[in-house]
């Protein structure tokens, strides 16, 4: 077993335009994955593609030699259908070939259509809506039983707080104050049917979430600053399990799938949209 | 006879292996006075979590820390449980993991309360999950046993299902359960008993009075239903050539259905199910419901010499 001492912040000092080129790669890769399963969801993605590529090369205690030591942090992808960015990242990460990529979706390949535990570096199975965060809340309850300190990362959708299971678990991350837990809210504000807003309307999630006695912080999830800082904040808040919302769009990177429900699961409709979707990824620079 | 309740023995022995097995932690949903499992918690309050009424949060839960090394033991009613069937197949069964479904209260012999908390289907629903293995003990003594083997010996998701009620303790103090292995209670060359649960004690009455009706009756306990015991159940077809199933639960997808599969593939016999049919439960005392629901000791009696009737029927058209 690898010490816990080599499970460091590998990378944490990478800068903001590094990041940004991971997170470039990685939107490439969803493109390709998705297009060549000619199925798949890009939209949700993309838009927490940013978020990934801080917690995966800026701050997870994670060690792709040693998948399972026991004193790595745990990351949930708990909206399972976003498989295309948990397995991009973790494939530039190091858990796996790149090249296992490509028959993401096919016959014999362990990278199911949704988040599957098979996967080096994968903790545990998701696709159905209001499970994974219930499974961060028993691992962020087991490291506190333990005295163990690694954290629990888990990232939900804002179509996924429609499930009531969702706020079951914000209730029991309070009760036991579960201040090692990071829930971070992907909110791209469109579901598989359209807007959030129409399907399903949930206004001022902020303070209806912190009424059931977790800590929130806003923030925009495509600025590495702000996704930094908000990671940050959550770690040095002591007592309280954290809520971080991450204001996103929907397809983020590719102009015809940005705020378009269409993409939510869908690959590029044609050839032309799936060149389209590579040159603008491909075109895309890193700003201040 | 010695009457116990096979849910405090499930709360008694989990706290004794709780002693030797730190890994164990235990999850219910505000009904721990009633599933026995407050007596773990109050031994081991640090190991105890009561998740509320939040049954989905609870298996997650579960889930979540089973994926973290423990063994996690989650009890409610058999009734509320289904409700989390999705969490229990996706996060518990598809992952594989060290989770163990005790549940009380299944079954009619919850009583008063009555048809909404009388679940007879459950064991088909626990059945079907891929990975899920499906225990219903016939006893106190065998309760404790299957709750030391699942402690000691696995490591993959369980559903044991327990009753409200007291039963009469039918098996020998140093039994032991064996998984996918039935218990023959009383041997017999005519006609087979498979049951399980509180069926059990009322199939032993019945054979008793097949014999005076010189109809020689084995009586075999299936608690192992998931998996199953194939030879077990093939090779009383073959030696009595009829069979009667008794269970407290639906005749659909339960004890009955499997017999059923089991011998159709391998060894068709004449046969007869005893249990709910299609409906559902209702208030009035516990073991009264039995006959109300034609699951008595003598609708039992009646089912065996219906498997003979039928016998001589399908012989005089051939």
């Amino acid at each position: 077993m690898v010490d816990p001492q080599h499970l460091q912040h590998v990378e944490s000092d990478r800068s903001n335009e590094s990041l940004f080129n991971i997170a470039k790669q990685a939107r490439t890769l969803i493109i390709d994955m998705v297009w060549s399963a000619k199925s798949g969801h890009p939209g949700g993605s993309l838009s927490i593609i940013d978020v990934l590529t801080y917690l995966y090369f800026n701050e997870l205690h994670v060690d792709p030699s040693d998948p399972e030591n026991p004193s790595r942090d745990r990351f949930v992808m708990s909206k399972g259908h976003a498989s295309p960015a948990l397995y991009s990242i973790l494939s530039l990460r190091g858990f796996f070939p790149q090249e296992l990529l490509k028959d993401f979706r096919k016959i014999n390949s362990k990278l199911e259509g949704h988040v599957h535990r098979g996967v080096p570096g994968i903790e545990t199975s998701t696709g159905s809506l209001g499970q994974g965060i219930g499974i961060a809340v028993g691992m962020a309850l087991t490291a506190k039983l333990d005295k163990k300190d690694y954290r629990v990362f888990v990232v939900i959708g804002d179509g996924e707080i429609e499930e009531g299971s969702v706020w079951e678990s914000f209730m029991a991350a309070s009760k036991y104050a579960l201040d090692n837990l990071t829930i971070i809210l992907d909110l791209n504000k469109i579901q598989l049917d359209g807007f959030t807003k129409d399907v399903m309307p949930l206004p001022d999630i902020e303070s209806r979430v912190r009424s059931f006695g977790l800590n929130v912080r806003k923030f925009n999830g495509h600025n590495f600053d702000e996704i930094r800082n908000a990671i940050e904040f959550a770690k040095h808040e002591k007592g309280k399990p954290t809520l971080l919302i991450a204001d996103t769009v929907k397809g983020k990177g590719v102009s015809y799938m940005e705020n378009n429900p269409k993409y939510h699961g869908s690959p590029p409709a044609s050839q032309e949209e799936y060149d389209l979707a590579i040159k603008e990824i491909g075109a895309s620079k890193y700003e201040n | 006879m010695r009457i116990e309740s096979p849910r405090e023995s499930y709360g008694k022995k989990l706290a004794e292996l709780g002693e030797s097995h730190k890994d164990i932690v235990v999850l219910d949903a505000d009904l721990s006075s009633s599933t026995k499992t407050q007596v773990f918690g109050k031994k081991f309050p640090e190991r105890f979590f009561n998740m509320g009424i939040s049954e989905q949060s609870m298996v997650a839960t579960a889930a979540g820390m089973a994926l973290s090394g423990k063994k996690a033991f989650v009890s409610t009613f058999a009734v509320f449980l289904m409700r989390t069937y999705e969490q229990i197949r996706q996060s518990v069964c598809y992952n594989n993991i060290d989770v163990k479904f005790v549940v009380t209260h299944a079954g009619i012999t919850v009583g008063e309360d009555g048809a909404t908390h009388q679940i007879v289907e459950d064991v088909g629903i626990m059945s079907g999950l891929p990975n899920m293995k499906v225990i219903v003990p016939s006893d106190s003594i065998e309760t404790e046993s299957v709750i030391q083997y699942l402690v000691e010996k696995t490591k993959t998701p369980y559903y044991v299902r327990l009753s409200r009620e007291k039963f009469p303790v039918l098996n020998d103090d140093d039994y032991q359960f064996r998984e996918g292995q039935n218990v023959v209670m009383k041997d017999g060359t005519d006609l087979t008993i498979f049951c399980n649960g509180a069926m059990v004690d009322f199939s032993l009455k019945a054979a008793e009075k097949l014999k005076e009706l010189a109809i020689d009756t084995a009586v075999v306990n299936v608690s192992s239903i998931k998996p199953i015991d194939r030879k077990g159940i093939i090779d009383y077809a073959r030696k009595t050539g009829h069979i009667v199933t008794a269970e407290e639960h639906s005749i659909y997808n339960g004890l009955g259905s499997r017999v059923a599969e089991v011998t159709a593939e391998e060894y068709p016999v004449i046969m007869q199910r005893v249990g709910m049919r299609d409906s559902f439960g209702k208030s009035g005392k516990g073991w009264e419901l039995f006959d109300y629901f034609h699951m008595g000791v003598s609708d039992i009696v009646d089912a065996g010499l219906k498997v003979f009737r039928e016998e001589k029927k399908y012989e005089s058209i051939s």
